[in-house]
């Protein structure tokens, strides 16, 4: 065993960190039944790494820190049991979470993220909580990382996760994955926050965007555990192949200075072949189990899109037959705005332009930027400049994102027409 | 643990006898269950929030004042209180709680009850 430098030593604790920490907590909160001690025991035993990786870095580093922070758990619970010695009332629940502890310590090593992820992402807790519990435990996300990717005040993000982690506590929220019966709903749940969590990052193009696209990477990271541990289910896989394929056009989707690229004007040699590839892979092998679900569409579209070379080459009457498919699941009118803009493009303009204006009129859509901006786009697209700009205009004044005010005047003025 | 369901449901003085006949059933055969299972503790109807009272004491001046304490669309309208192993358990009941006791539908608000250690 060579004596590791200092940089080494903290290289490799940092990569530990990385790979390891969720499996680590995971299991830490189950022997303990607290996140706060978890937490605490495990940042004890990195800490303590530091110093003893003087002598050498052990062989299985991981076990070592989940070795070491079992030992501050019984630690803890020892010192607590002293401490409230003369609290009589409260001697018994101490007594009996310390025998606990010890208790489990002799329970096999076990992978508890699935009953982590599934505990973070319960129902009952606060949605924002559960981002931001599912980021820090399972991502090993600081929290003031956290805050600042989500543009809230690290305070009040705190604050929420005490409030959290008590609601756990207080409320026994169970830790363990669902029974059968409650599994589909629960998972659905899982998706959500996981797929929330990438979207908060791709809809960022601007400001702290580097740190929010982390967000997407996490995401993606946290959507392959969640397949690597219910490895059957073709919803995880297309959920994975759904942000796989988004992100693969990451960097053709804005210029330099943060400008909106369309689809259509994306340049293609730019998009990352290898994610599309494996995202291509997981929505074939989704779609084999013959149990669709709605992320299977949306991934089933993503790589339909991502399979074309240029915008010409892409299939859109089996987009159009996705949407259709999306719309009788979950029916929504966003979805049923891109399956109009999808059969637009397969069957004509004039037919897509007069399902859009039937939608328009008995929807929350005539409301939504991006109902006229798509509007605008085929009356583009059809030659009738005039009401295109009249579009262009009513999305201008609908909207208040500024990479899509200035992506909107671009359209405006190469028609020829005047922002206001 | 003892978790207490709180059921609130909207006040629909036009209710059906027939439909107000169902609900009650619907509470029977829930109280039947949760007592063969050995988890209820307890659970009761209320009447309607018009007959509810107010007292606040400030300044030990007592000030007595008609009404719920909130005019709500939904009323508190009756209560139970089952133990469980654990929050999805508790949940999995009061999602099968019919809540129209008060004429028109409504919900469940789950709260556990807190444990007072006894001493000795």
């Amino acid at each position: 065993m060579k004596s590791p430098g200092m940089d080494d030593r903290r290289a490799t604790i940092e990569s530990v960190f990385r790979s390891e920490s969720g499996r680590i907590i995971a299991g830490l909160i189950r022997v303990s039944r607290s996140f706060d001690l978890a937490e605490e025991a495990m940042q004890d035993a990195f800490a303590a790494a530091i110093v003893s990786w003087q002598e050498g870095i052990p062989e299985n580093p991981a076990a070592w820190i989940t070795a070491t922070a079992r030992r501050k758990l019984i630690d803890y619970a020892r010192r607590e049991r002293t401490r409230r010695n003369n609290e009589d009332q409260l001697l018994y629940e101490y007594e009996s979470r310390s025998c606990v502890i010890e208790e489990e310590m002799n329970r096999p090593f076990e992978d508890d993220r699935l009953s982590l992820i599934f505990t973070c992402c319960h129902p009952a807790i606060n949605m924002q909580a559960q981002i931001a519990l599912t980021l820090r435990t399972l991502g090993g996300l600081r929290t003031s990382e956290i805050a600042r990717a989500f543009l809230i005040p690290e305070a009040t993000l705190a604050q929420r996760l005490v409030r959290a982690q008590r609601k756990i506590q207080q409320a026994r929220i169970p830790y363990q994955v669902p029974d059968a019966r409650a599994l589909p709903e629960r998972l659905v749940a899982v998706q959500a926050v996981l797929y929330l969590i990438f979207n908060e990052g791709y809809a960022a193009s601007s400001g702290e965007s580097l740190v929010r696209s982390d967000l997407c990477a996490e995401a993606i990271r946290l959507a392959r555990t969640l397949l690597e541990l219910m490895p059957a289910n073709p919803e995880n896989m297309a959920l994975l192949a759904l942000m796989l394929l988004h992100d693969s056009r990451r960097d053709a989707r804005s210029t330099e200075n943060g400008e909106l690229v369309t689809l259509e004007e994306q340049d293609r040699s730019l998009w990352h072949q290898d994610q599309i590839a494996e995202g291509i892979r997981l929505v074939e092998r989704a779609l084999g189990r013959r149990n669709v679900g709605p992320y299977q569409l949306q991934a089933a579209i993503a790589a339909i899109h991502a399979e074309a070379s240029t915008p010409a080459e892409t299939d859109w009457k089996q987009i159009a037959a996705l949407y259709a498919l999306l719309e009788a699941g979950q029916g929504s009118p966003v979805i049923a705005l891109n399956h109009a803009v999808a059969l637009a493009m397969s069957e004509g303009l004039e037919r897509g332009l007069a399902l859009m204006d039937k939608l328009g009129a008995c929807s929350e859509l005539e409301s939504y930027h991006l109902f006229h901006a798509a509007r605008a786009d085929l009356l583009r697209r059809m030659g009738r400049t005039g009401e295109a700009l009249a579009s262009y205009g009513k999305a201008l004044t609908l909207t208040t994102n500024q990479v899509e005010i200035r992506y909107l005047g671009r359209r405006i003025a190469e028609l020829g027409g005047k922002a206001s | 643990m003892r978790y207490m369901m709180l059921i609130y449901s909207g006040e629909d003085d036009a209710a059906a006898p027939d439909d107000m006949r169902a609900v009650a059933e619907a509470h029977r055969s829930f109280m039947e269950e949760a007592r063969r299972l050995g988890i209820l503790v307890a659970g009761d109807p209320l009447q309607t929030s018009a007959t509810a009272t107010v007292v606040r004491v400030e300044q030990s001046k007592t000030l007595v004042t008609d009404g719920p304490y909130a005019e709500t669309k939904e009323q508190l309208a009756g209560y139970y209180i089952l133990d469980c192993r654990d929050l999805d358990e508790a949940l999995a009941w009061a999602a099968k709680i019919p809540t129209g006791c008060a004429g028109a539908a409504g919900c469940v608000e789950v709260r556990p009850l807190r444990e007072i250690p006894r001493n000795g």
